[in-house]
């Protein structure tokens, strides 16, 4: 199904972000100009300059829209124009989010619901849009970026950590949904610590807990092209989050995680 | 945050900013020491740093503006690294037309200090290729800049050291190539004047440099082995190089392990490969960048870190000259681990503050060890200063005002056409500009 030499129609939601502009190498690298790109943001010269830079790649084709992705009106308008420009839709990352800061959800009740809105309920909208056109064609595949602080609630990040947590139970529902369709198939990536913009005030950066949207985008490479239902990136946040989920709450609310 | 020079003999505390795109891109800092432009941080000395100011990172601007795989012609933002052009350029059948020794360079680090490479006595230096570039100032906002527009400002931003204003995108001109395998000739030879014969027989060669035994006295001083070499000719397949470094030095070193016996040895050794007599094909990557291999070479020397020394000297005083400079490490006692020396062609660059010229470069590295190091280094300064010759501005971290100021007569035009925001402590330290040099 992912021959290199067959046309390649790919979706990218939020392609400015650091991890989704870095995957888009990656494809282009490996289909060059069978790949025809579909690219949505809000910036939009960020991504023309994205587009120049994946076309001098090597891409086949590059489509940009530029819109607010968490201020949906109706999802078709959107859906009907990727699949006007590529024909069929092979692929669907949806990577963007932003981290809001903690405290300020906890004060001012807009900033919650905007947290949730981004990283949640947008989100899910479009992956059911986008999964219904793929059902339609009886084959694709989805991939969403979660977190791996949608884990566990902790004190420092739990907005941010709920909504990427229901967006897990989303997904995980959507997989049972779409077992029905075995060329079918919705894969989340949960990312520990990553060197891009949206982690860019936090100190002590680049530790050896820290990945870079490079190796990332390696990661939901793999794992989309296996259809996995999720996966941690880098894989050893599986062992750190196994820990952190079976701490019990007595230890747990003794630290300032 | 401290920020290490590549040889490690200084760090510096600098603000550190590193925008993602070019439009995030600043030049005016709240310091009133302003902002040096830092790429891939590969220069030996001081040139990227700027002590107690701002340092303005370009590596996140890394994306391709244009490229037309017809003809060779790409614009490309100013972090992306050489080695991340040669990774999209070789398999469509394009190299670099000039390469320093390391593809962890930045295009505008490349045209800042407008690099040579192993083909400098036939085609000149880096910013010969350039065929337009992009300049940011905090005075005067966006220019294009080429030999036609602007030109004055395009030969001072060509080896002006990033004080120009900021290197937002690089045009350059690649060259074709068919495979990425090079033809290669190593011929060992047994002193300084040989070393000339063969440059001299090696003018129809496009890449030559010398590995110099620096521990070789009386008639055998100058020894080692000359290399040479072509692009392939014959098609193969254009696998570019790996992405990741094969080896990484698996830390710092202490300081004695790189000594003169070692470095003696080192070289009897590598005088002996099996390689040192070599006629076949190598690897781009291997012939271009051996030490690209090893993640972290740098920390060989151990925690004081090392100095570079380049010189060149103008080819009537060549002969002489580097023999002198020969004498003078061996009296010293220090050895150098890597020594090249290699011949250089008219300068075809049109850059006014480039270091290339024709002549005869020498270059060494040596560990620190504080004042007798500094000794030796100025000793060298002066021998090629005497022969009419000067020091590499990307690999110096010693040079003396007077030393820099004779050797780059135009040095007061650079200063003149110096973006106010922009400074170094490079620059601080040879033109002793000092504190109120920036707006
Ligand atoms: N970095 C990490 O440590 C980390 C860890 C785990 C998970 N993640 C997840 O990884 C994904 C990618 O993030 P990143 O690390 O690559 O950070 P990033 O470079 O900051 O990317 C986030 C992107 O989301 C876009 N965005 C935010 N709200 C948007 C909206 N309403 N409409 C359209 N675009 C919007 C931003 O666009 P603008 O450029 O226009 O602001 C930005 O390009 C996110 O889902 C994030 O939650 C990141």
């Amino acid at each position: 199904m992912t021959s290199k030499n067959k046309n390649y129609g790919l979706v990218v939601l939020g392609a400015t972000s650091s991890i989704a502009e870095a995957y888009i190498r990656l494809v282009a690298k490996e289909r060059g100009s069978n790949l025809t790109l579909f690219i949505v943001g809000r910036n939009a010269e960020a991504l023309e300059s994205i587009a120049a830079d994946v076309t001098a790649r090597g891409a086949g084709n590059v489509v940009t829209r530029a819109c607010d992705l968490a201020d949906i009106d109706d999802p078709a308008t959107l859906v009907a124009a990727a699949t006007g420009e590529l024909g069929t839709i092979d692929e669907v990352l949806i990577a963007y989010g932003s981290l809001p800061d903690q405290s300020k959800t906890q004060t001012d009740p807009a900033e919650l619901e905007k947290a949730f809105q981004v990283n949640f309920t947008s989100t899910a909208i479009w992956l059911q849009a986008f999964a219904n056109v793929m059902t339609e064609q009886k084959f694709g595949r989805l991939a969403v970026i979660g977190s791996v602080a949608g884990d566990r609630g902790r004190m420092s990040n739990y907005a941010y950590g709920a909504a990427k947590g229901g967006l897990e139970r989303f997904v995980q529902g959507l997989q049972h949904a779409l077992a029905a369709y075995p060329n079918v198939s919705a894969t989340l990536i949960k990312p520990g610590f990553v060197a891009t913009p949206m982690t860019a005030h936090i100190e002590g950066r680049g530790g050896p807990l820290w990945a870079s949207p490079e190796r990332i985008a390696a990661d939901i490479d793999k794992a989309v092209k296996r259809r996995k239902l999720s996966v941690y990136a880098p894989w050893f946040w599986w062992g750190v989050m196994t820990i952190i989920r079976s701490l019990p709450a007595a230890i747990l609310h003794k630290t300032k995680l | 945050m401290s920020v290490e020079s590549w040889g490690r003999a200084f760090g510096y505390d600098c603000t550190v900013d590193e925008p993602d795109r070019l439009s995030g891109v600043n030049l005016v800092a709240s310091s009133s020491r302003g902002t040096a432009i830092h790429g891939c941080g590969r220069s030996y000395g001081d040139v990227a740093l700027n002590d107690g100011g701002r340092i303005l990172r370009t590596r996140h601007l890394d994306r391709f503006i244009s490229a037309d795989w017809e003809t060779g012609l790409i614009r490309a933002e100013a972090g992306m690294s050489l080695g991340e052009l040669l990774a999209v350029a070789v398999p469509k059948g394009w190299f670099l037309p000039v390469t320093p020794g390391s593809k962890f360079v930045s295009l505008g680090g490349a045209v800042a200090n407008d690099v040579h490479g192993k083909n400098h006595h036939k085609v000149g230096s880096f910013g010969a290729f350039v065929t337009d570039l992009g300049l940011l100032r905090s005075d005067s906002g966006r220019h294009t800049l080429s030999k036609n527009n602007n030109p004055d400002l395009f030969s001072l931003t060509i080896g002006g050291l990033g004080l120009t204003g900021f290197i937002e995108w690089v045009g350059l001109q690649l060259v074709p190539i068919v495979s990425p395998m090079m033809d290669v000739e190593n011929i060992p030879f047994a002193n300084l004047s040989e070393f000339f014969d063969l440059s001299g027989q090696s003018e129809e060669w496009p890449f030559a440099v010398a590995w110099i035994d620096c521990f070789a006295k009386g008639d055998g001083l100058g020894r080692g082995i000359f290399t040479r070499g072509r692009h392939s000719t014959r098609p193969a397949k254009l696998v570019a190089h790996p992405e990741k470094p094969g080896l990484s030095w698996p830390g710092e070193t202490p300081g004695w392990v790189l000594n003169k016996f070692s470095i003696k040895a080192f070289n009897a050794l590598y005088r002996r490969r099996s390689g040192a007599r070599f006629c076949g094909q190598q690897h781009y990557n291997s012939f271009f960048y051996p030490l690209d291999g090893i993640a972290g070479w740098n920390k060989l020397y151990g925690p004081r870190g090392f100095y570079q020394h380049q010189s060149i000297i103008p080819p009537e005083a060549a002969q002489e000259g580097v023999t002198e400079q020969l004498r003078a490490i061996e009296a010293a006692g220090q050895g150098s681990f890597l020594v090249v020396l290699k011949s250089y062609g008219t300068e075809t660059s049109p850059g006014v503050m480039s270091f290339g010229r024709e002549g005869v470069s020498l270059a060494l590295d040596f560990a620190n060890r504080g004042a007798r190091t500094q000794r030796l280094l100025r000793r060298l300064d002066d021998i090629a200063l005497a022969a009419g010759g000067r020091m590499y501005p990307a690999k110096d971290g010693h040079m003396l005002p007077r030393t820099y100021q004779t050797s780059f007569p135009a040095w007061q035009d650079l200063e003149a056409a110096r973006d106010p925001a922009l400074m170094s402590s490079f620059w601080r330290r040879v033109t002793e500009t000092g504190a109120k040099s920036t707006a």
